[in-house]
């Protein structure tokens, strides 16, 4: 109102300095100013949304086939979040009698067909070179952890699950990995480096990350990652690693399956 | 004699048009994340009555796979869909428009009386002044509804740190049945208002773009005029 008010002023003080405008002009002149600003403004947004939905993908690298625009954002999203983030905040649990029996799965990449359990090791690679070689019984005999929580996927679906296994920080803590915690990064692969994820030190070592190796109090099937996986309830399924083949460190992001496949890296919750 | 007659500020007129794309992208997009797992039934007593979408619709639409691009729209215009939410609403609230908007106490029995005279049951509609009873309803829902979008989309997008909102939403399950109602809600609210609006005419449309509108005043009885200023000093 204020805009068409001080338009109409100039509008009138260049053409008509003297003769006040009838009621019809000056319908006419706030019909043209409204709907031609209306009709710019409408241009200019289809515009920007056209630039925006045929910008140009990322370069491949890291995270990639996202539009770019919209990966800053999702980056930008994350450091919101990220400042936000406390290891106090703990993830629901549930009662034992409301985990589902049949526990859901969605996909087999990385740990499709069945793994030779007593050959498996899972590989630590420390900062220093050094390579830790660690079978699933050693595993077994650190401090166990339960947790009945509600799982969710990116699609939208969740589900109440119970799964056994070390909380990552106790696994830490037992094989003297202190040092490494100051990277801002773990990463972790399938055997077959078919299947990877990258997560944030602070999610790896919230209170409620399990390296699993137990569902509903059995030993884990194949399909859901046998004989350990990423239980991180603090993130979307996408970063609940099956199969875990080996762990790195790092102060780069380490790749990212999903990520590459134009989701965003943090999926964190 | 022509009158001009001042309706709507221009900040609440840009706001409800920029609301416009900005929702329906966030409706778009939502759909491409709901279209990745359409789990959404009506069911009683194990009885499915309702499933949304057929097959042949997700062929027609080369839906799947689509994802990742759904939910990086989404992260983004919530942004904008909050920050224009925000902004209508202090605007409202500032300049004094909400005494308008907001029903009173009279609204709820007057707006059954405006759904009649719609329907041409009735044939005088309630006095009004900037909206009418059914107005004042349907805008203030809408903007409730708008808020609970936002409130229950943060709850789905980070339960763990806004776990209290998860709690006000009765639980990360019902918080995404809720966000996904309040979706259904704007598109049927969507289709009445468009219908409303046709039926209103020209000189009503115009008003939500130029922000006037045009009355033809005959000369009128001194005291009728005074009635009138009464009876708008009394709402």
């Amino acid at each position: 109102m204020k805009l068409t008010k001080r338009l109409n002023k100039v509008f009138s003080k260049k053409k008509a300095p003297k003769k006040e405008l009838t009621v019809e002009q000056k319908i006419s002149r706030r019909n043209f100013i409204s709907f031609g600003s209306f009709l710019a403004l409408g241009s200019a947004a289809y515009g920007g949304w056209r630039w925006l939905y045929t910008s140009p993908l990322e370069k491949k690298g890291i995270t990639a086939q996202a539009h770019a625009p919209l990966r800053a954002v999702l980056n930008t999203n994350e450091k919101i979040v990220r400042g936000l983030y406390s290891n106090q905040n703990l993830v629901k649990t549930y009662p034992k009698g409301m985990a589902a029996k049949t526990v859901r799965h969605n996909s087999d990449i990385g740990s499709a067909g069945l793994v030779d359990v007593e050959a498996w090791k899972l590989v630590v690679k420390k900062s220093n070179g050094e390579m830790l070689s660690i079978g699933i019984d050693e595993i077994m005999k650190l401090p166990k952890t339960e947790i009945i929580y509600d799982f969710k996927c990116v699609e939208g679906w969740d589900q109440i699950s119970h799964w056994g296994g070390v909380k990552f920080s106790d696994f830490i803590a037992h094989f003297k990995l202190d040092a490494e915690t100051a990277f801002e990064y773990v990463g972790m692969e399938t055997p077959d480096k078919k299947y990877y994820v990258g997560v944030d030190m602070p999610s790896a070592m919230h209170p409620q990350t399990l390296l699993a190796y137990e569902v509903n109090e059995k030993p884990l099937p194949p399909k859901h990652g046998a004989p350990l996986r990423l239980i991180i309830p603090v993130k979307y399924g996408i970063k609940n690693l099956k199969r875990i083949g080996s762990i790195n460190f790092s102060n780069t992001r380490p790749r990212d399956y999903w990520a590459e496949q134009g989701y965003d890296y943090y999926a964190g919750l | 004699m022509k009158v001009i007659k001042e309706k709507h500020p221009l900040l609440m007129r840009w706001t409800h048009w920029v609301n416009f794309p900005i929702l329906t992208i966030m409706i778009w997009s939502g759909l491409l994340i709901y279209w990745a797992n359409d789990t959404y039934t009506f069911s009683l007593f194990g009885v499915t009555f309702i499933r949304f979408f057929p097959q042949g619709f997700y062929d027609a639409l080369h839906i799947p796979k689509r994802l990742a691009e759904g939910m990086a729209f989404h992260f983004l215009f919530m942004w904008f869909f909050a920050l224009n939410g925000f902004l209508y609403v202090a605007y409202t609230i500032i300049s004094g428009q909400w005494r308008e908007l907001l029903p009173n106490r009279h609204s709820f029995k007057e707006a059954w009386q405006v759904v009649l005279h719609d329907l041409h049951i009735r044939k005088m509609a309630p006095p009004q002044n900037k909206y009418n009873a059914a107005q004042r309803i349907a805008y203030t829902a809408i903007i409730v509804m708008g808020f609970g979008s936002l409130i229950t989309g943060l709850a789905i997008y980070k339960p763990v740190q806004f776990n209290y909102l998860v709690w006000l939403c009765g639980g990360y399950h019902l918080a995404r049945i809720w966000h996904f109602v309040l979706t259904i809600g704007y598109v049927l609210f969507f289709l009445v208002h468009v219908v409303q609006v046709v039926l209103a005419g020209w000189n009503n449309f115009r008003s939500v773009i130029s922000g006037f509108e045009v009355i033809d005043e005959k000369p009128q009885p001194v005291i009728q005029i005074e009635n009138d200023e009464t009876n708008e000093k009394a709402e």
